[in-house]
């Protein structure tokens, strides 16, 4: 997929990518391609003036420096790794620095100024969903201004300025005079990612959260364990690693490498929201945690399988206690994601220690209301932590009580609409994801479809609509693992990353598709055509 | 995709799979997954006893040698290549030779002797729709023997030799007692790759050669040009690709790539059929070679674009008689592929002096007509390159006149129609390939490795004598969607369903036992470097290092 961790040297800022309008084979329908007055920003920047003025970038004398009247700067690592990046993509040759420092010519751009405004840069803080990601750039000669009231707002800027960058005719790097003004259009603009269905090696999850920054994506939804297997190695359960991961040492996270994978993307102002579903999805926890899972019944002896988390035992909630205490601590995000969907009752159905707790209950044969009990407990267990947490849709829909700050995450079916407005209706902060289910994949240009949902299409109130705070891209693991992940995910998320960054009006479709084939050398095709620069790593 | 050439020293003969059956998330249906008898065979052999006795391969003293009464050995450079490989396949951590070489043990396999039974191996040969694939492979202990009439053979019995041999609970390299009788049920068992789309590197060509040697495939179907590019460097013609292909000399395939291709190829028993399809899907010919597609008009005047190649000027027959003589030098192989395919007639429709040639030899408005004039002329130019040729369907449909040995490549319609198909053109006596159902580039989500794997290409209302002319099919890949990022993923293991169709005993159809072989298959491929996609949920022992 991608040969090693080479990311910051393998990629040219700006790539000039063709596709063939001869095609003449088969039924497909395709947008038109053509050169967008925007030339290859993705996703599209809220506000942008571009002038045909055009400057050079000298690979001897050109630098990303702090701005004198910044309030961070050279001792902000999460800055001068950002630095490094960007001088790499835009120069992937690597150059002396230093060298001809004095011949900047007139109509050269020599400086790119990262200026951030605000007194508390947040350069040694985690993203939020408050964060404040705007900034504001402009590129003039001698000199390019860019500021940000904190660092997220820079880091969005830097990649708007690299993408800006193209090499002319004579492959000298190049900028037009352009003043831009942008902010997300969403807070939360996720990408989910599987990795107990198929185990993701380190290196994979790396080359994504930094095709993610590529695309303005600022969450990692961590669906880390679930039914097949459970590579989180927890340090108070390590049983639960050591039983329930394909392989107790190869196909394992360990503590270290979470807070890698955390780090790596702080610096590039990704939160990494970690999900841990219960009561269902949970067959891979049983293995290293005894009498966790319900035990099913054939007639009146048990059968040997186990159903969902065993909602009637108090050691199920102790368990639970330790467990979700851990991750609050291993995972810095305010939010932690709890699942909760699609449990299957037919193994409590069976059990006749639940039909008598369901009895004394009075709960009659409504096992909703048993799942209901259970989340219950569990919220309360993790709102003892200090965190926030988000729940699949099936939770709210069950009629369970939620905190005021709790995130809906709709996924299902194609009614998203409707689901929408009762969420936020009812007052809740909702995420959407049903539409962007990525892992189903289709013979053509599927990110058409992706790139037309309009997340507020609902009917509700102003208020209900900022409601939404965004959404999330899934590509659940089933069929992806690290020969094929890379190139499926990407560039089709990049449609899900403009619909949260751009203005609502940003649909056109055409403009859309000439913008689309991007840095990310191992995206695949949209269709026939080449890259200038085509991919190396095979 | 893959790190590097390194296919030879990346590897493990036989990889333990596993994929968990607890998944309890959405609609999908699963064959079961348990242990297959034949362990990871893939495709499955005609005949195999398998034994419970198991013996060792010692990494120290085991070796592929010549049988003494081989016919070819030492000096052939074809089976020298292919025990290198296996052997690497085999002890992919590099070993001293020679070390301890005396230390057999009695429970060892010690040798496999190739032993090539008939006077003319074919060792310096180019594999054709004749070739003898069949062989015998014998493992027991002390020694392991694998007879086979010609080199060919030789070489899908090494590859099922390495797939017998797994690792025993301490790694240890084992194969148990074994009698395998097998030969494939269809000659022709192809892949296309469509360079045109999107240009492949040699790398990602080289690659899929290697892997379609795994999966006993012996035709690689180059649709090399089409209207997008023009990469192939022509040295008769060098214009076509300097102004047809997506760049003059990045993105070309020039004589010594096509030759390195076609020898890593027949290295493997692969044949390497070209395809030049004409006169439609022919944009980026026009590029190159002035006047050879018809300006198409827009009312009284040229409207500036262009349609079909020419088909009423004598400079597109000269041109073509030149061209074809140097592709049909360049390819060795007996058959080129001539497309014929998907012509367009509004631009002949347009022009004027089509029109008047029309009414001058009678056609009416009939266009298929003048399609067949052209193609009966090219037809005529190919013959005299002594080459047999391969058409798409229309061809046969519009009626042009063939040679009798002309193979016909169905390629359209639903499962109803391409039976229909295969029946009309094996009733009229031609020799036919199937492709329909396997058009790899239409993805859905899911296994859909089932589907490829129920079609069978006999499965038409014909007489025995029609079966017989069916002599295999084409797994194809169209380049739309596909470049080297994402290219061979896509096509492994789904092309390995095909490949076993068409190799296998056509009772050979039980998903159950397909999905436990191809699963191990899946990751003995990841295994020895090749990206191969999951069928499912799960885990391979050894996963994929080049990420």
């Amino acid at each position: 997929m991608i040969a090693t961790l080479q990311f910051t040297t393998l990629l040219l800022a700006v790539i000039v990518c063709r596709a063939t309008q001869d095609y003449a084979y088969k039924d497909v329908e395709e947008p038109t391609l053509g050169d967008s007055q925007y030339g290859s920003l993705w996703p599209l920047p809220q506000k942008v003036e571009m002038s045909t003025v055009a400057f050079k970038l000298s690979g001897a004398s050109f630098q990303i420096v702090d701005a004198k009247e910044s309030s961070s700067g050279a001792s902000c690592s999460l800055l001068q790794n950002a630095y490094r990046r960007y001088d790499e993509y835009i120069f992937p040759i690597s150059r002396m620095q230093g060298q001809n420092k004095e011949k900047a010519f007139a109509s050269d751009v020599s400086e790119l100024q990262v200026w951030i405004t605000s007194a508390d840069s947040e350069c040694d803080s985690y993203p939020s969903v408050t964060s404040d990601e705007s900034y504001e750039l402009t590129v003039d000669s001698p000199v390019a201004v860019l500021k940000a009231p904190k660092v997220w707002g820079a880091l969005r800027g830097l990649e708007t300025f690299s993408q800006l960058v193209y090499e002319d005719e004579y492959g000298a790097k190049s900028i037009n005079r352009t003043e831009i003004q942008d902010f997300p259009r969403f807070a939360h603009r996720g990408l989910l990612l599987d990795t107990s269905r198929h185990f993701l090696p380190i290196k994979v999850i790396l080359a994504n959260l930094e095709a993610m920054a590529w695309n303005k994506f600022n969450v990692f939804h961590w669906h880390i364990v679930d039914d097949p297997s459970f590579p989180y190695m927890s340090r108070t359960f390590p049983q639960l690693s050591q039983q329930g991961a394909y392989h107790p040492y190869t196909h394992v996270y360990t503590p270290s490498d979470v807070k890698m994978i955390i780090e790596f993307a702080r610096l590039r102002g990704i939160r990494v929201v970690s999900e841990f579903d219960t009561p269902g999805h949970t067959q891979s926890w049983g293995k290293g945690q005894k009498d966790l899972l319900t035990p099913c019944y054939s007639g009146a002896s048990p059968s040997g399988s186990f159903g969902p988390v065993n909602p009637i035992l108090n050691t199920t909630y102790d368990f639970m206690a330790m467990f979700f205490k851990e991750v609050s601590t291993v995972f810095p995000d305010a939010y932690i994601h709890l699942g909760g969907d699609e449990v299957d009752f037919s193994c409590w159905k069976s059990n006749p220690d639940i039909q008598k707790f369901m009895a004394q209950q009075g709960f009659g044969t409504d096992y909703s209301k048993l799942e209901s009990f259970y989340i219950q407990r569990l919220l309360d267990i993790v709102t003892t932590t200090n965190k926030g947490y988000m729940i699949w849709q099936e939770v709210f829909d069950n009629g369970v009580k939620l905190k005021s700050d709790t995130v809906v995450h709709v996924w299902m079916g194609n009614k998203f609409e409707e689901e929408l407005q009762k969420v936020t209706e009812a007052g809740f902060t909702t995420i959407l994801s049903a539409p962007w289910y990525l892992d189903y994949i289709s013979y053509g240009q599927d990110w058409q479809k992706y790139y037309k949902v309009e997340p507020l299409i609902f009917n509700g109130t102003d208020a209900q609509k900022k409601l939404v705070v965004g959404g999330e891209a899934c590509l659940w693991g089933e069929y992806v693992d690290a020969t094929n992940l890379t190139p499926r995910l990407w560039p089709r998320a990049s449609a899900v990353g403009e619909r949260l960054w751009s203005d609502k009006d940003v649909k056109d479709t055409n403009d859309a598709y000439s913008l689309a084939p991007q840095r990310e050398t191992y995206s695949e095709p949209l269709f026939t055509g080449y890259c200038a620069h085509e991919y190396k790593g095979v």
